[in-house]
């Protein structure tokens, strides 16, 4: 494989950028592979990756329906963060944190990680409090923790409304200086590259159609282009986790939603930091382009549509212009929507299952781009070692029966209230 | 938009509506032995089907009924409305 460097770049500038490798493969499905991942998004990758690389579990091959990285590691608002308070999304999140400061290195891919930071704005006293002691239960894990009053939050976004008469004013808020935004096709992109180096197959236009699975045991899968056996299968299929649990007659406490996002048009340079509204939901950042990217609330009714209804995107942006009412000038640029496994506790599932060889990674809910390298890495150690590591033992799947939820928000069974 | 036809009301538009989720979901019966996977069914697990859909809206804004609707969830095509107390045949 050719190395991405200033070296390479000037030599096939030479040539007109004309003789540059391909960055992955187009390969034939083989007939049997030791491991198949189902899903070319993000964490699909980045498994595959990661069993090779930490594994050196090479045979492997990925399945994606579509194109990769087509679904929503292409589609979400690029937010990289780990400021949970409960200890395992906080020390799973933290680990990931490590693989993205490391990862523009590791992949010889530029992934543009940002580590500018995010404000999630408070309104009220009790929201302070609330956010002293999620930022305290975060230092105690050792990630960074800031907690702003209104003057020094001014300080830093002077653009937002800071005057006295407004239904929500801001109080102060809660800063994670190390948390940041990167370029998300990169990152698909960068782990296809060295996963297709390292030997794994790549199979786009290839659609699962069914499971071969007797006596308790997965042995392959059926697809649009042919029966692929394998002895382990991984499930990295976000908001289609659904269609597939009903072809292995599992039924998973997910349901499938749509999120939308938007950005404005390009404008100069005016907000250097991820904020979110603490009054509903809402978020904002500013691409290296200049546009303001925007996402928030579900569009709250179970959807596959993977594009988005008017209501919600009006909702949203109503709490934007409330928090920041310079954006009320901005001409909407794009609207887009992606399908998300929400999970019905909010935390994400990393296990086995009760079929031996078969091995699960979904609900992600909003947090699933953040969680990329940190979910390939568990999921990669979960399906080699065929047992869960100590990050992910929280997201196990029987956790709903046995009533350890992970509960962050503490929001209940509702996936769809936010 | 979602234009949703209250079986109450008449044609409205979907911001009048809140959803409640999955309409098939049974409370297991009251005085009865429930084994934990019944309760784990009836709290966690959804089929949440790509197609048609059975689910639960509150005409919150309206009449404040509550309603089954059956949509399309990759199209939002809606094939029927039934009242709450109407079973799904």
């Amino acid at each position: 494989m050719q190395k991405y460097s200033v070296f390479n770049l000037v030599k096939n500038a030479l040539s007109n950028h004309e003789n540059w490798d391909l960055a992955w493969k187009d390969p034939t499905p083989k007939k049997e592979y030791d491991v198949i991942i189902i899903g070319g998004g993000g964490h699909g990758l980045a498994t595959a990756y990661y069993l090779a690389k930490e594994h050196n579990i090479t045979n492997v091959a990925i399945i994606e329906k579509g194109w990769i990285g087509g679904g929503n590691v292409g589609r979400n608002t690029t937010i990289i963060r780990s400021n949970y308070m409960h200890d395992d999304n906080a020390l799973f999140s933290e680990f990931g944190m490590d693989l993205w400061r490391r990862m523009s290195q590791d992949l010889n891919y530029n992934v543009m990680f940002s580590p500018r930071g995010i404000i999630n704005l408070a309104h009220s006293d009790a929201q302070m409090n609330t956010y002293a002691r999620r930022g305290n239960s975060m230092r105690l894990n050792g990630i960074d923790a800031v907690l702003l009053n209104r003057e020094e939050v001014r300080e830093i976004i002077p653009m937002a409304d800071f005057s006295e008469n407004v239904r929500f004013p801001i109080f102060g808020g809660l800063m994670q200086p190390s948390a940041g935004t990167a370029r998300h096709d990169a990152v698909a992109w960068g782990y296809a590259r060295q996963a297709d180096d390292m030997g794994v197959d790549i199979i786009q236009n290839c659609e699962v159609i069914g499971f071969d699975v007797s006596a308790g045991k997965i042995n392959g899968v059926r697809t649009s282009r042919g029966n692929i056996k394998a002895k382990k299968i991984g499930l990295c299929v976000a908001g289609s986790t659904n269609i597939l649990a009903e072809k292995l007659n599992m039924t998973l406490p997910i349901e499938t939603h749509l999120l939308q996002a938007c950005v404005s048009e390009p404008v100069k340079p005016v907000l250097d930091k991820v904020v979110t509204f603490g009054a509903g939901h809402f978020y904002i950042s500013q691409s290296d382009k200049g546009e303001m990217v925007m996402g928030g609330d579900l569009d709250g009714y179970n959807s596959y549509a993977q594009r988005g209804n008017l209501p919600t995107l009006q909702h949203v942006l109503t709490e934007g212009i409330a928090m920041m009412p310079f954006l009320s000038k901005l001409k909407m640029l794009r609207t887009w929507g992606g399908i998300m496994d929400m999970s019905m506790d909010g935390s994400p599932i990393i296990d086995k299952t009760h079929i031996e060889g078969l091995y699960l990674n979904c609900g992600w809910c909003y947090g699933g781009f953040k969680a990329t390298p940190a979910s390939g890495w568990t999921f990669a150690h979960t399906i080699a070692q065929d047992r869960v590591h100590e990050l992910n033992a929280g997201y196990s799947l029987n956790r709903f029966n046995t009533g350890h939820l992970l509960d962050e928000k503490g929001l209940g069974t509702k996936t769809w209230i936010s | 938009m979602l234009q949703i036809k209250c079986p109450h009301c008449g044609m409205r538009s979907q911001n009048e509506f809140s959803y409640g989720g999955d309409a098939t979901v049974k409370r297991p019966e009251l005085g009865k032995e429930i084994s934990d996977q019944d309760w784990d069914n009836f709290v966690y697990n959804r089929k949440s089907l790509r197609g048609k859909h059975w689910e639960l809206w509150q005409h919150l804004s309206g009449c404040r009924q509550w309603i089954k609707v059956q949509r399309d969830t990759a199209t939002h095509e809606i094939f029927k409305i039934l009242k709450a107390n109407e079973e799904i045949s």
